[in-house]
């Protein structure tokens, strides 16, 4: 086991490259401002930037955007309508990167309170795109006088913004020397800016990386400064390509320094509150982690074993649930072997969950770092899951060293681990083959492969062009070029939306199949992760149960990112007593701990209905953005049958007990029917019966949303949210009557 | 490493440690404020919670505020503190102080005082 104390600290960035690097630098736009101090948990100030004019503008934020959209994602929607039109397109230089923190987030007592939302038109879906992550740049933003950052425009040249919260400077600034790759870059301008080394932890970077420029799959990594290891740690804004758009505005970093980050910066309304509810949070995970799901010692990965268990775990493009070698990779593996023990953890101060876990001095074997040793920030479960078994991998070095390069070119591990998991099974079906890839033999499990791939990918080169389209792209190109039938890659090619599944295998839980294909962005689970409560936990049996469900939870869940926290403090651990209270699902406690925070910070007291209505306003805006945009259609939420059944007679067979027995108990047939039928016939009726629940789970859910039966929200419901905003309705009242 | 001692069998439950911890940073009798705990046992006898230095305050400090000095005594740079109160939560005797005026925590120095103020000797500091 690798322990804390025993871990060597990382070596110091060479100085005067530094140096030579910083004076490389022309300023193009310099601004001198006076932080504004926050007020219960506000600025009340928005900073946009343009990028076209080197423009900036510090502007108010009326109170009516604070009461109908709260913060964090419902401020970054609210300027990102503001600043696009129905045509934008993700390249067009209108459209906008917003960032906002959220009223909550910096405040330090309570575990995972340093969320930031970042929010852009995608290049994957051409709609909006939500991503929340950790890091420290959010909260610094907020202290340093914004409530929500807007870039819009695009620069001629790579340009870095810094942003000095305790000086009061705002910089536009041509940057030629610095690397691209996250882990380079992250480390270069973190010394750049640092005063000294015990400065270093007052910097926060946000970059993508050096895969940017061309691939569509491209995230955002956000920065802390770890004290103890002496490197830069890497958090993913990961979802939808919102690297793409910043490498496009030609945006090498933002870079924010804040020094004196103390617990009231804030200036909440009553701390007593948080420091109550955060020490109890605290002592919650000092006693009970342990026995739950030691999140402090093996982070998200703790559920890969678990998640084979229950035939969740994509396994070879979502074919399977699990893998006969999901040892190799099980929770004590990852403890015994890989990720640093003992180590303070947080994304943000406070957050005694301590999920970032690290695979410190890690030996690369291949890529332009190969031989180095490297701090891997991860693996998460989605990655661990995305890069490893649905693509045939267990072996954790691997796995390792995929999410190491995907983190430093800045991709999206979630997308890299499905695509590539897609086009394995294209390449076993004869959709790819050697000649097409380029020499790439994209054989389930070929590591080697996979790593050259994404190297290509990086570089810009051979197939690496390809891959870095995304799936939905690949689809069309490879059915143009005559190589595969459009059906069947529709069925086998997880991407909704035009983004990529995230890693769970949904054919057995219709409330998570719904959880993915009813989302905003397209399938992403942190708006509606219900498959552990449904399929694990059996905590919604009834159809009604999931189609409630499917109202609340992604309401819920829209608050968090309202608010700038992390949902994994909600339920990845729980109170010692919470299977004892009526909807231990829901983990009562937790939410009446949230409903405080909120009160604590703002001295608005709200209730748990009031929660949901504050997110309804914003998740019902963003789906007439989606509208508006041109999807969010009943026919845009349709999934691939891959998410809801076996495609192939190997899949059938696979599980064939379950499924033969589901065409008795479900469809209604005798097993004398079932026993005499093909197998070609009973994959028939299994999907029949399987799209036709789909069907009936939209029929059940749209109107608890407020929707009509095509997914248009009512002009009723949006006057009942006090939403019906004149754009609002001018996209949906045409729609009113139109049937799907 | 210098720390704190005790033994529980001499203890009188006075709480002239609680008393003198208090005041010494808090300036106020108030065993809540105190890096000393005394709590009394349905037998009488007196059970009694101090710091042991085993430096699990200073492991989950993400920021690293809390260090050994030359004695082996884990100590809280407040100026540096952002007031997580992760170490009071995590602080296995659960003797680190948090209150509500203050925006960081405190904890025991080994300063002695508690012991100075004892009158029967159920605590020492004692320095390995």
């Amino acid at each position: 086991m690798i322990q804390m104390c025993n871990v060597p600290r990382y070596a110091d960035a060479d100085m005067a490259e530094i140096q030579k690097m910083r004076e490389a630098h022309q300023v193009l736009k310099h601004v001198d401002y006076e932080p504004k101090d926050l007020y219960h948990g506000y600025t009340d100030k928005r900073l946009r930037i343009d990028l076209s004019a080197n423009s900036v503008e510090i502007l108010d934020i009326p109170q009516e955007v604070k009461e109908k959209f709260v913060g964090g994602k419902g401020y970054c929607l609210r300027y990102l309508w503001d600043a696009t039109n129905p045509e934008t397109k993700w390249d067009s230089p209108e459209n906008a990167i917003t960032m906002s923190a959220g009223p909550i987030a910096g405040i330090t007592q309570y575990a995972g309170t340093g969320k930031c939302l970042v929010c852009t038109i995608s290049p994957m879906t051409d709609i909006p795109i939500d991503s929340n992550v950790g890091g420290y740049f959010g909260p610094f933003l907020k202290f340093s006088g914004f409530d929500v950052l807007e870039l819009t425009g695009k620069a001629e040249e790579d340009v870095i913004i810094v942003i000095d919260g305790n000086k009061g400077t705002i910089s536009i600034e041509k940057a030629p020397l610095e690397h691209k790759d996250a882990h380079v870059l992250g480390e270069e301008l973190t010394a750049m800016y640092a005063e000294d080394e015990k400065d270093r932890k007052n910097v926060a970077v946000v970059c993508s990386g050096s895969a940017s420029e061309h691939c569509n799959l491209s995230m955002l990594n956000f920065t802390f400064y770890d004290p103890k290891r002496n490197v830069v740690r890497l958090k993913q804004a990961g979802r939808g390509g919102i690297g793409r758009v910043f490498a496009n505005k030609h945006v090498k970093a933002l870079v924010c320094r804040f020094k004196g980050v103390k617990a009231n910066l804030n200036h909440v309304y009553d701390i007593g509150i948080l420091n109550k509810d955060g020490l109890k949070f605290h002592r919650e995970i000092a006693t009970l982690d342990d026995k739950q799901n030691s999140m402090r010692k093996s982070g998200t990965a703790y559920s890969l074993r678990t998640l084979s268990d229950y035939d969740i775990l994509p396994t070879r493009n979502y074919k399977y649930g699990g893998t006969d070698k999901i040892d190799e990779m099980a929770p004590e593996v990852w403890q015994n072997q890989w990720l640093t023990q003992g180590g303070a953890d947080g994304c943000w101060y406070g957050c005694s969950m301590a999920c970032a876990k690290t695979a410190d001095h890690f030996l690369l074997k291949t890529g332009p770092y190969k031989g180095q040793r490297v701090c891997v920030d991860g693996p998460e479960y989605e990655s661990a899951a995305g890069l490893g078994p649905n693509c045939g991998i267990t072996d954790p070095q691997a796995i390792l060293e995929l999410n190491f390069y995907c983190d430093t070119y800045g991709v999206d591990t979630i997308s890299y681990g499905t695509m590539t998991a897609f086009l394995m099974e294209c390449y076993e079906n004869g959709i790819l083959n050697k000649e097409r890839t380029g020499g790439l033999e994209l054989e389930w499990g070929n590591i080697e492969a996979d790593l050259e791939m994404l190297h290509l990918m990086a570089r810009n080169e051979g197939f690496g062009k390809i891959a870095a389209l995304g799936s939905h792209k690949q689809k069309e190109y490879f059915a143009k070029m005559g190589w595969g039938d459009m059906a069947f890659m529709n069925d086998i090619a997880m991407e909704q939306k035009g983004l990529e599944y995230s890693e769970y295998s949904s054919k057995e839980s219709l409330a998570q199949q719904g959880g993915y294909g009813l989302t905003n962005k397209g399938p992403q689970h942190d708006e509606a992760w219900l498959i552990f409560m449904d399929q694990v936990n059996n905590q919604i049996p009834t159809f009604e149960d999931k189609a409630e469900a499917l109202y609340y939870y992604p309401m819920f869940r829209t608050w968090f990112g309202l608010l700038g926290l992390c949902k994994l403090p909600w339920n990845d651990i729980v109170p010692a007593d919470n299977s004892l209270t009526d909807e231990p699902a829901k983990v009562p406690e937790h939410v009446d701990n949230y409903l405080d925070l909120f009160y604590g910070v703002t001295g608005v007291r709200i209730d748990r209905d009031d929660m949901i209505r504050q997110s309804e306003r914003v998740y019902n805006f963003q789906r007439i953005f989606n509208i508006r945009l041109g999807k969010g259609l009943r026919k845009n939420d349709a999934i691939p049958y891959r998410s809801q059944g076996p495609v192939t007679e190997e899949e059938y067979l696979s599980r064939q007990e379950r499924y033969d027995g589901q065409l008795v108990e479900q469809v209604g047939l005798t097993p004398e029917q079932v026993k005499n039928m093909s197998l070609q016939e009973k994959m028939a009726a299994t999907r029949k019966h399987r799209e036709a629940e789909y069907e009936r789970l939209i029929d059940a859910v749209y109107p608890k949303r407020g929707w009509t039966l095509n997914g248009v929200p009512t002009v009723a419901h949006l006057k009942e949210l006090g939403m019906d905003l004149p754009e609002l309705l001018a996209v949906v009242e045409p729609l009113q009557d139109a049937q799907p | 490493m210098k720390r704190l001692e005790k033994d529980e069998s001499l203890c009188i439950g006075c709480r002239q440690c609680e008393e003198a911890c208090s005041q010494a940073f808090y300036k106020v009798s108030d065993p809540a404020k105190s890096c000393i705990r005394i709590t009394d046992r349905e037998d009488g006898t007196h059970a009694i919670a101090v710091c042991t230095q085993c430096g699990k305050c200073a492991e989950v400090c993400n920021t690293g505020v809390i260090t050994q000095d030359a004695k082996g005594v884990y100590r809280l740079n407040k100026k540096e503190c952002a007031g997580c109160l992760m170490c009071v939560g995590f602080c296995p005797e659960n003797v680190m102080v948090q209150c509500d005026d203050y925006l960081e925590p405190s904890k025991c120095t080994a300063c002695g005082l508690c012991v100075k103020a004892c009158p029967t000797g159920p605590i020492r500091i004692v320095e390995e």
